[in-house]
């Protein structure tokens, strides 16, 4: 049942790149996501910023050859799954049981948000092709096909840490025999639903966000997706290439003190981390780097920071949050940052936190905020914490 | 290891929620859609709460406790559920405010709830209950891949028992897309002539099932979850159904009872007639849709059925199409697919 779980392909798409590389790059260069909002017709546009995919739906339709009715949620999803399955390149594909788990909030939401429109006002109208795909395993559904994998899908939707949630649940796949391959991760496109969610709650910064500073205002919402591919040890052994690194700790605990908010100490965040630990067989001194879920607000960043506080205090590793760059971009971001994660352990790199001026008072740690090459990244542990209380921290390890 | 339903909660469309009886006094709908027998909210909730719990909220978390309580446990070890649409009360309520509103002066509270993660969370919030907690949203087999969670979580010693659920609504909204769509029957239908005419179109239903799996054994659980198969467009069901009996160490003869998803669509049950007149030609068989109407997490109720079938050793005489030559049911095969494309197997066992 503890048999190793290997990391062996990445994909990711986000505001700061369209691929692996372009990531890479905006990291180095310190390039953020944000800007004025294009892609969605809002009364917020030029109001509040978001990081959105620097390509049209039409651009997308283009790359990918799925259909012009397409939610960008589906077309997201196979630009980030596909490249991490040809990353991986596992040969004679079709001999092995594989899987694909994928996760996210909004479904086919930006097309039924079209249709309803129309449909609020007399509902014998609208067009029954905005809303066919409106549910969350429809996104699945269609990349899986594209993609060829048919021998196991599944959705995970626990709000902004489902991606997170979807990965732990492709590792264990792999380790109760029932797959070999598994891409898992997860995917969101921005729509009027969220943004306009979010905004009620009153959590969006009307400036680019500032995670984990005292100064903080709020998140920026961002969109994208992110997968790994993870295959057994008997996988691994048929590969030409070496796998990245393996998934050594995971664990979900719920916060169970309210549906939206943080308990202030974190505790299901606390337990989330503790028990990715505790699974990896690793002391808190072992991390060489965290990402942070680091959202921007004021309820995340102090609930996650005491969180981290009680548990490494007084030794802490270097932890950033990549928000500040692709903004939150809610039931992908786990799956983003788990990308993330991987390569700062392939290219021994920590990511700074962009605009961090001054350290949270509460807190005696401020996150990395310079781009760092050259370091010894042997455990990262990923933070992944959402609505309903659903906190889930990830560890990757370097083989 | 084995995995044992200890107690199982299920509000439907029929009296199937604490009550002594057993599907023995039938509730007749006329029309395209059946609507839910609410329970007495009370005993679970504080009355002025109810008001602000949506219809699968409060349902789903009345389910979830009820089992716990006849299971006797008061903290599970995990939580998980299954929902292909999520909440869609709050999610209508969010969008309505949305357009009729411009995006203007919205409350918050719809949003909130609409997440569809909102029923396991609010199980854990009421419970105070720290543990693994994990919503699956994959269509027809959304409940299935929750429990198949549930069993993993057993076997890899993580907990001794997980709490696992199905849970869907059905708003008007849903309905009125998916008769748009043609999932429903054109015309009005009394649900227990559901299978007596030959059309197109099926029933819609809702509902909210939640079931204590453990792996313990006594002589208090309800039955075994033997074997849980998911299946993505097979291409020969009959051979699939064969090789997961056979996986498990049986052969088709030695299932006591059927159940299948048959739903009253001429297109959907095609399917099933060459499995009762070749595969099972000498089993019981007993069919589902026509008690709590169609929805994707409609397994939890067939799921809830075997396992009451297996504990009271009674099959109850509106299930039947074929009826048994065997008094006690030993095994039952749950069939059910989704929409042609999602199936699934679900082995249920005497204990």
């Amino acid at each position: 049942m503890s048999a190793p779980v290997y990391i062996v392909g990445l994909g990711v798409i986000s505001g700061i790149g369209n691929n692996v590389a372009e990531h890479l790059a905006s990291f180095e260069q310190a390039k953020a996501g944000m800007g004025d909002i294009t892609t969605l017709n809002t009364i917020h546009k030029g109001q509040l910023p978001v990081a959105e995919v620097k390509l049209s739906n039409e651009q997308l339709v283009a790359t990918t050859g799925l259909p012009e009715r397409s939610s960008r949620t589906a077309l997201l999803s196979y630009v980030a799954a596909r490249e991490a399955l040809d990353d991986a390149g596992i040969p004679n594909l079709n001999s092995l049981r594989v899987g694909f788990v994928s996760a996210n909030t909004v479904g086919g939401m930006d097309k039924s948000e079209d249709f309803y429109v129309q449909f609020h006002a007399d509902d014998n109208k609208g067009k029954l092709r905005n809303i066919f795909d409106h549910e969350c395993g429809s996104m699945t559904e269609i990349v899986a096909d594209q993609l060829g994998i048919g021998d196991f899908i599944t959705t995970v939707s626990t709000a902004c840490s489902s991606s997170a949630n979807s990965i732990f649940y492709g590792a264990r796949l792999i380790r109760n025999d029932m797959l070999d391959v598994v891409v898992a991760g997860g995917v969101d496109s921005l729509t009027k639903l969220t943004l306009n969610g979010f905004n009620t709650l009153m959590i969006l910064d009307k400036e680019f966000c500032k995670p984990f500073d005292e100064n903080r205002a709020g998140l920026n919402l961002g969109e994208g997706a992110g997968y790994v591919v993870m295959v057994s040890d008997k996988v691994r052994s048929m590969l030409a290439k070496q796998p990245y690194c393996v998934i050594s700790g995971y664990n979900n605990s719920n916060d169970a003190y309210h549906q939206t908010a943080s308990s202030p100490d974190g505790t299901g965040s606390y337990m989330a981390m503790k028990g990715a630990l505790d699974k990896a067989g690793l002391q808190p001194s072992d991390i060489d780097y965290i990402n942070l879920h680091g959202t921007g607000t004021l309820n995340n960043d102090s609930a996650e920071g005491t969180a981290i506080k009680r548990l490494f205090d007084p030794e802490y590793p270097p932890v950033s949050s990549t928000k500040s760059f692709t903004g939150h971009t809610l039931g992908a971001s786990g799956g983003v940052e788990a990308v993330f994660s991987v390569l700062a352990i392939k290219n021994q790199i920590i990511y700074p936190n962009l605009r961090f001026e001054t350290q949270m008072s509460e807190l005696s740690f401020k996150p990395e905020t310079r781009f760092m090459k050259n370091q010894h990244i042997k455990h990262v542990m990923s933070n992944s914490f959402g609505f309903g209380g659903n906190c889930t921290s990830l560890i990757f390890s370097a083989v | 290891m084995k995995v044992f339903i200890r107690s199982a909660a299920c509000i439907s469309a029929q009296k199937t929620f604490k009550n002594d009886g057993f599907l023995d006094d039938i509730t007749e709908y006329v029309g395209t859609r059946l609507t839910i027998i609410e329970p007495d909210y009370k005993e679970y909730f504080d009355p002025k709460a109810v008001r602000r719990m949506s219809p699968v909220v409060k349902r789903g978390v009345a389910a979830a406790l009820e089992c716990l309580k006849q299971a006797d446990v008061k903290m599970p070890g995990a939580i998980v559920t299954g929902t292909a649409f999520g909440c869609m009360t709050d999610t209508v309520t969010f969008m309505n405010r949305l357009v009729d509103d411009n995006e203007e002066m919205l409350p918050p509270t719809a949003f909130i709830q609409s997440t569809h993660n909102t029923v396991a969370a609010q199980v854990a919030l009421s419970l105070q209950c720290h543990a693994y907690n994990n919503t699956f949203v994959h269509k027809g087999i959304s409940f299935e891949s929750a429990l198949l969670d549930g069993v993993m979580l057993l076997k890899e010693q993580e907990t001794k028992n997980v709490l696992v659920g199905g849970t869907e609504e059905m708003v008007d909204v849903s309905f009125k897309v998916l008769t748009r769509l043609g999932l429903f029957k054109r015309w009005p239908i009394s649900n227990l002539e559901l299978f007596k005419t030959e059309s197109k179109g099926t029933i819609g239903g809702e509902g909210c099932a939640f079931f204590l799996l453990n792996d313990e054994p006594s002589a208090d659980n309800l039955a075994e979850l033997t074997a849980i198969k998911v299946l993505y467009q097979p291409q020969n069901i009959a051979e699939s159904i064969s090789s997961f009996l056979a996986d498990n160490g049986l052969n088709p003869a030695d299932v006591d009872l059927v159940i299948t998803g048959k739903n009253g669509d001429i297109k959907n049950d095609a399917i099933y007639q060459p499995l009762i007149s070749d595969l099972f030609i000498h089993n019981a068989i007993a069919n589902y849709k026509h008690l709590c109407g169609e929805y994707p997490v409609s397994s939890s109720f067939a799921l809830w059925l075997a396992a009451n079938i297996l504990k009271r050793c009674e099959v109850p005489e509106v299930v039947y199409e074929r009826d048994s030559p065997v008094d006690i049911q030993k095994t039952v095969l749950i069939y059910n697919h989704y929409q042609g494309k999602y199936h699934s197997l679900m082995l249920v066992s005497a204990i």
